[in-house]
């Protein structure tokens, strides 16, 4: 507890809050500029996020896959890759996902949803473990290749589903199966039907798993370690190549967990998509807004779910576009980047406080 | 249609593809070279195609047909130095990491000019289709030379800019002093600095030629090809410039290379829907096709890139 106190009351906590009240101030300006009431819309996005327990919960559907794809991006980013292809390995993921929540019946729940879980999650680490072995093996930057990952992941996942899923006259696949369902109806009905799920318990348990690899166990150590410095880690007798490939199989595993879950948690097919849903993108803002720490992660998905679920409020409430929502993450990442215009705008406080400090 | 009009007709389609891409590409060399990255290239294309479309469209307005698509060139270079200046700010000055940074703009690009779209356009998505873009220039002379007239001297006027700018981007980086103070920031900025070097200014330079750069990828695309600006207008062409900067790595005449290949196996995939046996491809392995073509060439290609040396540090002189 005197932790947790200690941890609310320090430089880092302050300035995050700092970080965030100036984003809004932010698109408060720009709402102003466009002739738009601020104050209005962000009772109007507050009342969207916290209005009904409906909408409680579809924030947290809404939360739940960008912690994954922000834990994705921060592994990667902890061993000192750039994982711009968490986009891919959600798709991927999703894509294995469906396929087996839709092609095996017969199975009972227990071990049906699992093994669709399983399967995408591996889907999804393979896909990013290919891009980590293109780096290992051949040198080749992983920007590129997971830049081009995604591209090929989306056409790939279009494929499947179009050739051997579809469901006549629709452009999405069949449903899966109920066995293979991680919805939890019993929680949505207290939550006005809102579709909570599995997943994010699961994104939950991903963040502490992601905690003890990387600080627990020697593994964890290397991975750092050729974050930190690869050739350093080369002359400690440390395999830097297979390191990569197994940060990025576990940066893949996360991103498609992601995936996975907005299938067999929240719609329970997948469609024929003309771009990228966009989760992947929005993981590696979360990432930087939890400055690569798992925990970090979990609050920094929190803040972009949530602005993202009720920028939709703002359209209706207020009529405000919710693009303006983009500017305010926007502006909150780069006052949290740039502690410095923080610290500035923080140095009055500083200072009187130095001066308590000195009396005292 | 003889096959080397049809060929002939696949260069053009190419040149078009590359055009806007090697626009990217090549802000993201001048600012990748004096060390700051630039994966913003997304953002400030996205800011040059916003910018380009608004104001082609209120010189059709103004009834001034004729200068908007050339009005939107500079209004989309403008724009693009504007958030190409934040992205300065925050990594030179305020030491920012520069990826943050630079998914900073992704983020600010995508919402303010969508936002404003709205504004503009009473709540529409789209700006209105333009009418005065750009149209194919045929280079008296050499456009009458067969097969490379109509495949080469055929093209939109950006797509000459921009093979004229490879070059002197090329010249200025490797063969003036600018070029070299440039280059020696991105490699060893202390060293310069005692060098007598301004570091910080020639960053800021570097970064907001980028975003000139960039804005005018942007503008191509609206202007040559979509004719409205939306918000998938620019859906991962950022990206692909950036990843044409790395497979070039970092030099103009590189990445004009890897862009004209990833423009071909663009090209190429609309060029084969032209043959009645490709019906028989599912679609989703022609739109791959460009993407895988450039993985195997990327995978197959000896020898690893070098990236300037302090590529993603910002230089603190106090530091040393």
């Amino acid at each position: 507890m005197g932790k947790l106190l200690r941890w609310i009351g320090s430089d880092s906590f302050v300035v995050s809050l700092v970080a965030i009240l100036l984003g809004l101030i932010c698109g408060a300006i720009i709402m102003l500029i466009g002739g738009y009431n601020p104050i209005v819309a962000y009772i109007a996005l507050f009342q969207k996020i916290f209005g009904s327990p409906y909408d409680i919960g579809e924030t947290i559907r809404e939360i739940t896959p960008l912690i994954l794809t922000g834990l994705s991006v921060a592994f990667a980013f902890r061993t000192g890759l750039f994982n711009i292809g968490a986009e891919g390995q959600f798709l991927i993921g999703m894509t294995g996902a469906t396929f087996v929540g839709v092609k095996l019946s017969g199975l009972p729940w227990i071990v049906h949803a699992p093994l669709a879980v399983i399967v995408g999650a591996l889907a999804g680490g393979l896909w990013g473990a290919l891009a980590g072995w293109l780096k290992a093996s051949r040198g080749v930057n992983e920007v590129i290749t997971t830049i081009m990952l995604n591209w090929i992941g989306l056409f790939l996942s279009n494929y499947i589903v179009a050739s051997f899923l579809l469901q006549p006259g629709q452009q999405r696949s069949y449903m899966i199966q109920d066995t293979a369902s991680m919805s939890l109806p019993w929680l949505a009905a207290a939550f006005g039907n809102a579709r909570l799920h599995w997943g994010t318990v699961v994104a939950l348990l991903a963040a502490v798993v992601f905690y003890i690899i990387l600080w627990r166990t020697k593994l964890g150590y290397e991975l750092r370690a050729v974050g930190h410095n690869p050739h350093a880690a080369q002359y400690a007798g440390m395999n830097v190549n297979r390191r990569m490939v197994t940060a990025m199989f576990t940066a893949g595993i996360f991103a498609g967990l992601a995936g996975v879950f907005e299938v067999l948690g929240v719609f329970h097919y997948q469609t024929v998509m003309a771009a990228s849903p966009g989760y992947g993108f929005d993981g590696i803002a979360v990432s930087l807004l939890g400055m690569n720490n798992p925990f970090g992660v979990v609050l920094g998905a929190a803040l972009f779910g949530g602005l993202t679920y009720g920028s939709a409020g703002m359209s209706f409430g207020a009529d405000v576009p919710p693009e303006i929502i983009r500017i305010v993450i926007g502006s909150v990442i780069f006052f949290v980047a740039t502690q410095g215009i923080v610290r500035y705008v923080l140095l009055p406080f500083y200072k009187r406080r130095g001066k308590e400090v000195a009396k005292a | 249609m003889n096959f080397l009009d049809q060929f002939a007709d696949l260069i053009n389609i190419t040149l078009v593809f590359a055009t806007a891409l090697l626009f990217g590409a090549l802000g993201g060399i001048v600012s990748e070279r004096s060390g700051v990255t630039n994966i913003a290239i997304e953002g400030l294309m996205t800011a040059g195609a916003f910018a380009s479309a608004v104001a082609t469209y209120y010189m059709e307005q103004a009834d001034l047909s004729g200068p908007a698509p050339w009005v939107g060139l500079v209004a989309a270079a403008a724009l693009g130095m504007v958030f190409a200046l934040i992205h300065a700010v925050a990594s030179i000055t305020f030491k920012a990491d520069q990826v943050i940074s630079g998914v900073v703009i992704n983020f600010l690009a995508a919402g303010f000019t969508v936002y404003l779209v709205k504004l503009l356009f009473q709540g529409a998505g789209q700006t209105e289709t333009l009418n005065a873009v750009f149209s194919k220039w045929a280079i008296p002379g050499l456009s009458q030379i067969p097969f490379f007239g109509p495949a080469i001297f055929t093209a939109y006027p950006t797509t000459y800019i921009v093979i004229i700018l490879v070059f002197v981007v090329y010249y200025v980086l490797f063969k003036t002093p600018f070029g070299l103070r440039l280059r020696s920031v991105g490699e060893h900025p202390s060293a310069a600095d005692t060098a007598g070097i301004r570091v910080l200014r020639i960053r800021y330079i570097a970064v907001l030629l980028s975003g000139a750069f960039a804005g005018l990828g942007g503008a191509t695309i609206t202007l040559t090809t979509t004719s409205n600006f939306s918000h998938n207008s620019i859906s991962g062409q950022g990206f692909i410039a950036l990843a044409a900067v790395i497979f070039g790595k970092w030099n103009p005449l590189g990445a004009l290379g890897a862009t004209l290949f990833f423009g071909f196996a663009q090209a190429l995939n609309n060029w084969i829907q032209l043959f009645p046996w490709s019906k028989n491809i599912p679609q989703e392995f022609l739109f791959m096709l460009p993407y895988v073509l450039t993985l195997l060439m990327l995978a197959g290609a000896v020898g690893k890139a070098r990236m300037p040396s302090a590529l993603g540090e910002p230089y603190d002189p106090g530091k040393r």
